[in-house]
């Protein structure tokens, strides 16, 4: 099959490449750039494991085709930290230790940097919602709605020292 | 998981689609949102040799309101719809169903015209747009064509799409001054099919007499049913009525048992869902 060539701004960064149409876009982000960040969970549209930012919306990267990001923007998990600061969402998980094993993680945080700047005062039960495609086997819950709860507040503070 | 190698073009505008589908016929596929085929080439259950991408085409996702109604862009995407303030007032059906399909992301994704497309029985935008006398637009080699919602559905993943016709929108009639409209729907946990939905409208007159009235369902049958509800117009809207109603689609479903719950089940959640589904129809039309 022929190969497509590809261009698309990875994390800031612009990114070149040949890819044969079938590869999936996640493992183009672990297996061509090295960003293992994004975990592969159940491959079939279900856990949220998966999630990136595709220009501005959270989407599950088992379900599109590298070829489709051609053009567009990609935001990974590696892509928040910056300057070696944590985004608050990272720093929210972190304190409220939102995570047991850890393998949702990236995926939550990824659809919570969508969720959170659409609605950024959000109620528990739209926070609920909002991650709903994402599954956790470990936890109840409990801790990483309370992370994305200090999220907000974090966001929101940071806001207003501007 | 990997789908089977394939050939992958993404047209500029809907003309150059139309003539790679002629090229290619049943060899080609449709890609729109993916939500629903990408998995089924990964699985290996579809194998198409090319696939045709029209998230490139421009001028296909929109919702525009008109006198007549509204008309919804094939490649408008499942959460404009959910969130979209026009369709959660005017044709709440619409809104109820969006915010049902699988979850979030993929409703980032997703899309109108593929939900409608894809043929599986269990796709619930078909049954809201049958009880809502939707009409669809297809673009073909040979033009372009309306095909009524209800007209639409053949069989099992069997639609009434030639093999290079596009659907390129949807159009939804304006309701009625009185009129309400639900979509009830049982599933098991977030993101997964209905294991049986209902899609109702109704209008009625000063006397609360229904003048029209659409009934759809969801995953009770090899494809979405239309309930034949013509015997009930000028019937008053209330328990009685709609525990007519609730018959009919108890005979119309054709349900399965299959893991989601046996056949017995869901027939009487046809039943029920359908007596719900119009209770809260002319709760809507009531402002309760």
């Amino acid at each position: 099959m022929p190969k497509h060539h590809i261009s698309l701004v990875v994390n800031g960064k612009k990114v070149e490449a040949d890819v044969e149409p079938r590869m999936l876009l996640v493992h183009f982000i672990r297996d061509v750039l090295g960003l293992t960040g994004t975990h592969v969970g159940c491959d079939t549209t279900n856990c949220g494991a998966c999630t990136v930012i595709l220009d501005g919306k959270a989407v599950k990267s088992c379900s599109l085709f590298a070829v489709q990001a051609d053009g567009k923007e990609l935001l990974t998990i590696e892509g928040l930290a910056k300057d070696g600061q944590l985004h608050p969402i990272q720093q929210a998980f972190w304190e409220k230790h939102g995570l047991q094993c850890g393998y949702c993680t990236p995926g939550m945080i990824m659809t919570s940097y969508w969720f959170l700047r659409k609605n950024p005062n959000p109620t528990e039960e739209e926070i609920r919602n909002a991650i709903s495609g994402n599954l956790c086997r470990c936890t109840g819950y409990v801790k990483i709605v309370e992370a994305i709860q200090y999220a907000a507040k974090l966001m929101q503070s940071k806001e207003l020292k501007k | 998981m990997y789908p089977a190698p394939f050939e992958y073009f993404a047209p500029k505008s809907l003309d150059e689609a139309i003539s790679l589908l002629e090229k290619y016929k049943e060899e080609a596929k449709v890609i729109a949102g993916g939500q629903s085929l990408t998995i089924l080439m990964k699985l290996r259950l579809a194998r198409p040799k090319y696939l045709i991408d029209l998230n490139k085409i421009p001028g296909l996702e929109y919702i525009i309101e008109s006198n007549e109604g509204i008309k919804i862009g094939a490649m408008t995407r499942m959460n404009d719809i959910a969130e979209n303030e026009l369709i959660r007032k005017t044709y709440p059906i619409i809104h109820d169903a969006a915010i049902n399909i699988a979850d979030p992301l993929v409703r980032n994704m997703g899309t109108i015209g593929g939900n409608l497309c894809h043929g599986d029985p269990g796709n619930d935008m078909p049954s809201v747009m049958i009880a809502l006398n939707a009409v669809y637009t297809v673009k073909g080699t040979r033009g372009e064509r309306k095909i009524k919602a209800e007209d639409f559905y053949i069989d099992t993943f069997q639609t009434a799409l030639e093999p290079d016709e596009i659907l390129t929108e949807v159009f939804v009639p304006k309701p009625e001054p009185k009129n309400g409209s639900a979509y009830e729907k049982i599933k098991r946990r977030v993101g997964d099919f209905a294991v049986a939905a209902v899609g109702a409208s109704i209008s009625v007159d000063e006397n609360l007499r229904i003048k029209k009235i659409g009934i759809a369902l969801t995953s009770l049958g090899p494809k979405v049913l239309k309930v034949d509800t013509s015997g009930l117009i000028g019937s008053v809207a209330n328990e009685d009525t709609f525990e007519k109603v609730g018959e009919l689609s108890y005979k119309t479903a054709q349900p399965s048992s299959d893991i989601r719950g046996p056949a017995e089940y869901k027939r009487d959640m046809a039943k029920a869902l359908t007596i719900r589904a119009l209770r809260l129809s002319l709760n809507r039309i009531l402002g309760k």
